[in-house]
């Protein structure tokens, strides 16, 4: 039988109440993946289907004949197809239904649900696992319609909030600051002191970016070498690397020395060596290696581990906020969409047309029946089922066939139609 | 006629100043292109005031104080829009429209009266000097709204508190360069006003360079403070904060010119 309902349903784990032991054993990778999805769809409680599957959420989305079912059936299916027992996964199981199920996963595109706030992954794994269910052809008018809405909120939040443009991690922050001082990196240079690991990871990052020249100083030269070498830099003596400091847009100073080895007067000498062109100074390392009224000078820009970790903490905070800006969006979305879902939903339609011929045939025999005084109660009662049998045989067909054309691609046109000609929705 | 599409384009960039500050503080996109056609829209009636103007005068719109507003207004709107077709800077909207705005308010203050220009040497020479000069204006007070940018998030990344306007600004290098290649061309436009406006006085039978206290010393001012701004660039590496502290400075005198002259 054909789904009249438009139930939709979503079950899952993230990673806010499952610890990873059990993500990992819930997860599917690509080929149990498509297996399962073609599974789902063949069940008869199933219409559409979609398994998103990432380290940090396992989440079936489906519409279904009937909601609580349909949660059951997906919360067995996790489990039985994983060998594990449903007792035991219960507790980390959410639920959502219609409304719910709708704003949830338009907070998983947006981002708002992920382990870090804003973060870009997630909305490229909704879509592969959009893409892997429709090409399986597990997937119907609904869910295709609610995951192409989910891509359009998604760029909407990341257009109209600042969710996701501030960094909140040490090189990512790094990279953002250089970017706000010199703009376009790829012209500019970098080098390391000292050869600790975060320095090589905010060269690496700031390599990403652009950068392409790179020197490396270290105490000790081999290892100045090595790390040039996988960072395709040069590498520079410690002794001399004072007079080279002025070749360096950004400074990423990592020595274990236990007092400052860059001093003003140094910088000073630098910058005017530099005709004034901005330098941006990073030190991670502990204790800092740059004195800190080197901050004074014009156009040197000097941030130490705390000040880079501030910037993240700050970051953080301001993501949280423009959160708040993203529910409001996916709140409007939600009503919008679920406009749309609920002319979807044939039942109250079909109820309503009946509902309107019952009460025109009622009104007209009624009218016909106060001439008619001089029949019997029987052959009244005769005259309804008549007229009665005559209305629903009239509406027999086309209730059976909205019920059948509402589940292909242009269902809702032929909704739209019968409320139109039959006056529903005036 | 002229009065309706003068007060249009006056509701149009107060329009777009609002706009452009929405978009700064609250990012809509929308916001930001109804304010661009609000610009767009000011721009047209705009230029129909001066069209008009000038078919009523029979002169470009440069010899009254109203004129010169009307003028400079339009020309800092030409500049704003080949600036921002050019660097793509969305909030520089935001402190260049308001500018416009009140320069334009305050030109609807002064008086609309017409002076007739007797067609001569003279004539000429007028005409090439304040145009050029207005040119060199108009790029000035774009380098005064990029000195203001560069000032505020200058402030931001040294002091290492990165507010909103730390994410919705360009960055010290794109501003900077702003600031420079607009003084690079509004510099020699000033100049070479400066002195088709000397010829002028030649032309009158002035001396060639007056030492008047009110009309010329400011102008020396103005132009040693863009002479400084624009040779210590390019000699000493003059730049970044120094270099928008100049263009600030630079357009605070040119506007205290412009009230000493109508005075």
């Amino acid at each position: 039988m054909i789904s009249t309902e438009s139930n939709l349903v979503l079950v899952g784990v993230n990673h806010k109440a499952t610890p990873v032991e059990i993500r990992e054993k819930l997860a599917f990778n690509q080929v149990k993946l498509e297996a399962s999805l073609e599974h789902l769809v063949s069940c008869p409680e199933i219409v559409e289907n979609i398994i998103l599957s990432t380290c940090n959420r396992v989440e079936i989305y489906a519409r279904v004949e009937n909601s609580d079912q349909g949660i059951q059936l997906l919360k067995d299916f996790i489990s039985d197809y994983h060998g594990l027992s449903r007792g035991s996964l219960d507790q980390y199981f959410y639920s959502y239904r219609d409304n719910q199920a709708i704003e949830h996963l338009f907070r998983v595109s947006a981002s708002l649900d992920s382990m870090i706030l804003g973060e870009a992954q997630i909305l490229g794994q909704v879509k592969d696992a959009y893409s892997t269910a429709r090409a399986l052809s597990s997937t119907g008018l609904v869910l295709n319609q609610l995951f192409e809405k989910a891509f359009n909120v998604a760029k909407k939040v990341r257009e109209e909030t600042g969710i996701s443009e501030r960094g909140v991690s040490i090189s990512s922050a790094a990279v953002e600051l250089a970017k706000k001082i010199f703009e376009d990196l790829e012209n500019h240079s970098v080098m390391l002191v000292g050869t600790g690991e975060m320095a090589e990871l905010a060269a690496k990052h700031l390599i990403s970016y652009g950068v392409k020249t790179v020197y490396v100083a270290s105490r000790t030269y081999e290892r100045a070498i090595a790390l040039a070498q996988t960072l395709n830099g040069c590498a520079l003596d410690f002794d001399t690397f004072k007079e080279e400091l002025y070749r360096a847009d950004i400074v990423i100073t990592s020595t274990a020395a236990p007092t400052f080895i860059i001093h003003k007067e140094m910088i000073e000498q630098a910058i005017h060596k530099r005709k004034n062109k901005p330098i941006f100074l990073i030190d991670i390392a502990v204790p800092r290696d740059i004195a800190p009224e080197v901050n004074d000078l014009e156009n040197v820009y000097l941030y130490d581990i705390d000040d880079l970790q501030n910037v993240v903490n700050a970051n953080m905070e301001e993501r949280q906020k423009e959160a708040e800006n993203a529910m409001e969006i996916i709140k409007e979305e939600v009503t919008k969409f679920n406009n749309w879902f609920s002319t979807l939903d044939v039942v109250p339609t079909i109820i309503e047309m009946r509902n309107r011929a019952e009460e025109m045939r009622k009104n007209e025999v009624d009218k016909t029946l106060k001439n008619l005084s001089h029949l019997s109660e029987n052959d009244q009662k005769a005259i309804h089922q008549l007229t009665q049998s005559l209305v629903n045989k009239i509406l027999h067909k086309p209730t059976i066939n909205l019920k059948k054309k509402i589940q292909s691609k242009d269902g809702h046109v032929y909704l739209k139609a019968i409320r139109h000609l039959f006056h529903l929705d005036d | 006629m002229d009065k309706i599409s003068f007060n249009l384009s006056l509701f149009s960039y107060l329009v777009a100043s609002v706009g452009y500050f929405v978009y700064l503080a609250y990012r809509r996109p929308l916001v930001s292109t109804l304010a661009g056609w609000a610009v767009a829209f000011g721009l047209v009636c705009h230029t129909v005031t001066i069209g008009i103007r000038s078919s009523q005068t029979g002169h470009g719109p440069y010899t009254t104080s109203f004129e010169v507003a009307l003028f400079l207004s339009w020309l800092i709107v030409v500049v704003y829009i080949l600036t921002e077709w050019k660097y793509k800077i969305k909030d520089l909207g935001a402190f260049v429209i308001p500018l416009v705005f009140v320069v334009l308010l305050f030109s609807a203050f002064l008086s609309k009266e017409t002076t007739l220009v007797p067609e001569s040497e003279v004539h000429f020479w007028l005409t090439m000097h304040r145009t050029l000069s207005i040119m060199g204006y108009a790029a000035f007070s774009i380098a005064f709204a990029a000195g203001i940018m560069y000032l505020i998030q200058e402030h931001q990344v040294k002091t290492k508190k990165l507010g909103i306007m730390y994410f919705r600004m360009p960055s010290l290098e794109v501003l900077d360069d702003l600031n420079f290649k607009v003084i690079m061309i509004g510099f020699p436009l000033f100049t070479l006003g400066f002195m088709t406006g000397s010829i002028q006085n030649t032309e009158m039978n002035q001396p060639f360079f007056s030492w008047d206290l009110t009309r010329t010393l400011p102008l020396v001012v103005t132009w040693l403070i863009y002479c400084l701004v624009f040779f210590g660039r390019m000699v000493v590496g003059l730049r970044g904060k120094k270099a928008a502290q100049g263009a600030i400075l630079g357009f605070v005198t040119v506007v205290g010119t412009y009230f000493l002259h109508i005075l």
